[in-house]
C-alpha cells in the first residue's frame, strides 16, 4: 500500500501483536484462575480488526461480538482497562459490569462487544442512521462472524442499510467455525459476501490473514460511506486458532491449525516478513516493537490486578439510575 | 379544558416533544402515511417531514436494534411497534440489548428510547391481536414500563417516557383510542411511577391495570351504597408506586387487583406480593387476582368477552373480597 506511511505500519503492527500478546495473556491468566467467565480469544484474526480499525476515526463507530477484546483493542487502544474489565475491576472499560464480553467506550465509539450472536448488527444499523440523521460524516463499521451470517436480523438490516443508503460495513470475519460446526455445515454457499448482491450492496472478498488487503478492501468501503454511497458488504477469509472458548474441547484437524499458524499464513508472521523485505522495519525495529508491547502488556496487568473491585455502592447507584 | 381523544393525545405529546428536542424521532410501519393505521402520528409528517417520521418495512428486530444504537449515539428514538404481540420479533434489541447496556457499560451509555406499542382485548381480532404482555417486560430489570388508561395519562406520561433517559414501554390500549375526554388546554407530563387514586373509597381497594380501570369504576359506582370502592391505576408497573398502594390497604383492608393479562404469573401477583411483604397485618380478607383467561383469546365476540374481566365480574370479585 502505498499511501501507507512507515509510521501507520509499524502502528498496525504494533497493534496486531498487542492483540496476540493479550490474548495470549488472557489464557495464561484463565487458566491460573485470575480471569473468570467465557473467554473467547481473537488469535488469528489480528489482521481484521487492525486492518479495518486503521481506516477509521476516533469517532467512527464500532460494534462488536463476544469476541470483542482484538476489536476493542484495535479500535480503542487502552491495554490497561481491557485488561481490568477482563478481572471484573471498577477501571475497568465498563467498570467491571461487563467483563470480556462487553467491553464498551463511548469516547472512541466502541458501541460494545455482544454476548447474543447477531446483537451487534442491528445496533450498527442505528449507529449509521444516526450519523446520516445528524449530518456528519461518521461511519460505522459491524463486525460479525460467519456464525452471525446465518441470523435472520442481518438480512433484515442489509435490506435497511441499502435502503436508506446508510454509511455502514458489514464485515464478516469468516474464522471458518461457529463454535464447533464448520463453515460447510452451516452455510448453503461457499462465500458469505455475495448473499449482499441481491440487496444491491457492493461486496468483497478480502485475505483477512493480510492486515494490508484488509485495509485496501476496507478503505473503499469508508471512502464510499463517507460520500454518501451507502453500505458495503465484505467478508474476510480468516481462522479461528484457538478453541471456540475457554470451556469447549476442541476436535478440529490438527493440519488444519498447523497451516494456518505457519508462517506463510500467520498474520503477524506475515506482516512482519512483509514489513522486513520491503525495509519499512528492521529486525531490530521489530524487536523493540515486541519489547514495548511486552512492557506495555505487564503494566496492564499489574494495573488490573492492583484495581479495587467495583463496590456495592456503585451497584446501588448504578441501580437507582436506572433500575427502578 | 378541550376534549381530545386517546389516539389525539399520543399525537400531541409526540409533536410536543418533537418540538423541544431534534434528536426525537418517531419509527415503525406505516407511521409515515397518512399518520399511521390508527392515526396514533397524525400531524407529525406535515410538521417534521419524513426525516422525523420514519415508515419502515416489516422488520420489527432491525428496527428496534436501530433504535438502540440510534439512542447510544445521541439520538431518542420513539419506536412504534403495531400490535404488542409483534413485539416478540423484537425481543433481543429490548431484553438482551436496550435493558443492558446502560448497565454493562459501566453508565457510559443511556438509553432514551420509547416503545409505543398497543395491547388490549374487546377488537375481535382473536389470540395473536390480543395480547397483553406487560407482566413480561415489567420483569426485565432495565425496562420501564406505563400502561395510561386515559386521555390524559395517554399524553403525559408518553412526555415523560421521551425524556426519559432509560428505555420505557408504553403499552397503548387500542380498544381506547378514539374515546374522548376533557383535558386541560397546553402541556402536561405524567411522571412515570406515580399511581392515581381514581375513585377514592373505604372498604375495599381495586388496582386496576390498563383499560380494566374504567370497568372497575363502573363496577364501584354499581356498588355504590353496597361497597365503598376505592379505585387506584398504578399507571406505571415499573417504577410501582407502592406507597400509595400501601396507603390505601392499612385504610381499606382489603385487595382485588385486576387485569385483561391471563391471571398465571401476571402482574397481579406482582402486586399482591408487595401488598403482602408491606401491609400483611393490615388485611382482613385474603388479596385477590381477577385476570383474563389462561388461555389464547378466542375470535367469536362471545368468547372473547368472557376472556377478560367484565363490569359484573369485577363486581363479584370486589362482593367476594369483602365477604
Ligand atoms: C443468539 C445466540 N445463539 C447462540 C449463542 C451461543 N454461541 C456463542 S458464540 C457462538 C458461535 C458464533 O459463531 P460465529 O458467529 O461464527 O462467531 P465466532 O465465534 O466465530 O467469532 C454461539 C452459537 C449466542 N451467544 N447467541
Ligand atoms: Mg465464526
Amino acid at each position: 500500500m502505498n499511501d501507507l506511511t512507515r509510521n501507520q505500519k509499524c502502528e498496525m503492527f504494533r497493534r496486531m501483536v498487542t492483540i496476540r500478546r493479550f490474548e495470549e495473556e488472557v489464557k495464561r491468566l484463565y487458566r491460573a484462575g485470575e480471569i473468570t467467565g467465557a473467554i473467547h480469544l481473537y488469535i488469528g484474526q489480528e489482521a481484521v480488526a487492525v486492518g479495518t480499525c486503521a481506516v477509521l476515526r476516533d469517532d467512527d463507530y464500532v460494534t462488536s461480538t463476544h469476541r470483542p477484546h482484538g476489536h476493542c483493542i484495535a479500535k480503542v487502544f487502552d491495554l490497561k482497562r481491557t485488561m481490568a474489565e477482563m478481572m471484573g475491576k471498577a477501571t475497568g472499560l465498563s467498570g467491571g459490569f461487563g467483563g470480556s464480553m462487553h467491553q464498551f467506550c463511548k469516547d472512541k465509539g466502541f458501541l460494545g462487544g455482544n454476548g447474543i450472536v447477531g446483537g451487534g448488527i442491528g445496533i450498527a444499523l442505528g449507529a449509521a442512521f444516526s450519523a446520516q440523521y445528524r449530518g456528519t460524516d461518521q461511519v460505522t463499521v459491524c463486525f460479525f462472524s460467519d456464525g452471525a451470517a446465518n441470523q435472520g436480523v442481518l438480512y433484515e438490516c442489509l435490506n435497511l442499510a441499502a435502503l436508506w443508503k446508510f454509511p455502514v460495513i458489514f464485515m464478516c470475519e469468516n474464522n471458518r467455525y461457529a463454535a464447533t460446526t464448520p463453515v460447510e455445515k452451516s452455510a448453503c454457499t461457499k462465500d458469505i459476501a455475495p448473499r449482499a448482491a441481491p440487496y444491491g450492496i457492493p461486496w468483497a472478498i478480502c485475505d483477512g490473514n493480510d492486515v494490508l488487503d484488509v485495509y485496501r478492501c476496507v478503505s473503499e468501503a469508508v471512502s464510499r460511506a463517507r460520500a454518501g454511497q451507502g453500505a458495503t458488504f465484505i467478508e474476510a477469509k480468516t481462522y479461528r486458532v484457538e478453541p471456540h472458548c475457554g470451556i469447549i474441547a476442541d476436535e478440529r484437524n490438527k493440519d488444519e491449525l498447523t497451516t494456518w499458524m505457519s508462517a506463510a499464513q500467520d498474520p503477524i508472521l506475515r506482516f512482519e516478513a512483509r514489513l522486513l523485505q520491503e525495509k519499512t522495519l528492521s529486525a531490530d525495529d521489530i524487536k523493540a516493537i515486541r519489547e514495548e508491547v511486552e512492557k506495555e502488556l505487564e503494566d496492564a496487568v499489574e494495573f488490573a490486578r492492583q484495581s479495587p473491585s467495583p463496590t456495592l455502592e456503585s451497584f446501588a447507584t448504578r441501580r437507582s439510575q436506572s433500575y427502578a | 379544558m378541550r376534549k381530545l381523544t386517546y389516539a389525539d393525545a399520543i399525537c400531541e405529546a409526540q409533536l410536543e416533544e418533537m418540538a423541544v428536542n431534534e434528536g426525537v424521532f418517531v419509527v415503525g410501519e406505516d407511521v409515515d402515511i397518512a399518520g399511521g393505521v390508527y392515526k396514533l402520528t397524525r400531524g407529525i409528517m406535515e410538521r417534521f417531514g419524513p426525516k422525523r417520521l420514519i415508515g419502515t418495512p416489516v422488520s420489527e428486530e432491525a428496527f428496534c436494534g436501530l433504535a438502540v444504537g440510534a439512542a447510544m449515539t445521541g439520538l431518542r428514538p420513539v419506536v412504534e411497534i403495531m400490535y404488542m404481540d409483534f413485539i416478540l420479533m423484537a425481543m433481543d434489541p429490548l431484553v438482551n440489548q436496550m435493558a443492558k447496556i446502560p448497565f454493562m457499560s459501566g453508565g457510559q451509555f443511556s438509553m432514551p428510547v420509547t416503545i409505543r406499542a398497543q395491547a388490549g382485548v374487546g377488537t375481535v381480532e382473536a389470540a395473536q391481536h390480543s395480547q397483553s404482555f406487560e407482566a413480561w417486560f415489567a420483569h426485565t430489570p432495565g425496562l420501564k414500563v406505563c400502561m395510561p388508561a386515559t386521555v390524559y395519562d395517554a399524553k403525559g406520561l408518553l412526555k415523560s417516557a421521551i425524556r426519559d433517559d432509560g428505555p420505557v414501554l408504553v403499552i397503548e390500549n387500542r380498544v381506547l383510542f378514539y374515546e374522548e375526554e376533557e383535558v386541560p388546554d397546553g402541556e402536561w407530563t405524567v411522571p412515570l411511577g406515580k399511581a392515581e387514586v381514581a375513585r377514592v373509597g373505604t372498604d375495599v381497594t381495586v388496582v386496576s391495570l390498563g383499560y380494566t380501570r374504567r370497568k372497575a369504576l363502573a363496577a364501584a359506582a354499581k356498588l355504590d351504597g353496597e361497597i365503598s370502592v376505592e379505585v387506584i391505576d398504578p399507571r406505571s408497573l415499573v417504577p410501582l408506586d407502592m406507597a400509595t398502594i400501601a396507603a390505601s390497604i392499612r385504610k381499606t383492608g382489603r385487595l382485588l387487583v385486576v387485569h385483561e393479562a391471563p391471571t398465571r404469573n401476571g402482574f397481579g401477583a406482582e402486586i399482591v406480593r408487595h401488598v403482602i411483604d408491606e401491609c400483611f397485618d393490615y388485611l382482613d380478607s385474603p388479596p385477590r387476582v381477577l385476570g383474563g383467561a389462561d388461555l389464547p383469546i378466542p375470535f367469536s365476540p362471545s368468547l372473547e368477552k368472557a376472556c377478560i374481566p367484565q363490569e359484573t365480574t369485577i363486581a363479584n370479585a370486589i362482593r367476594e373480597v369483602c365477604h
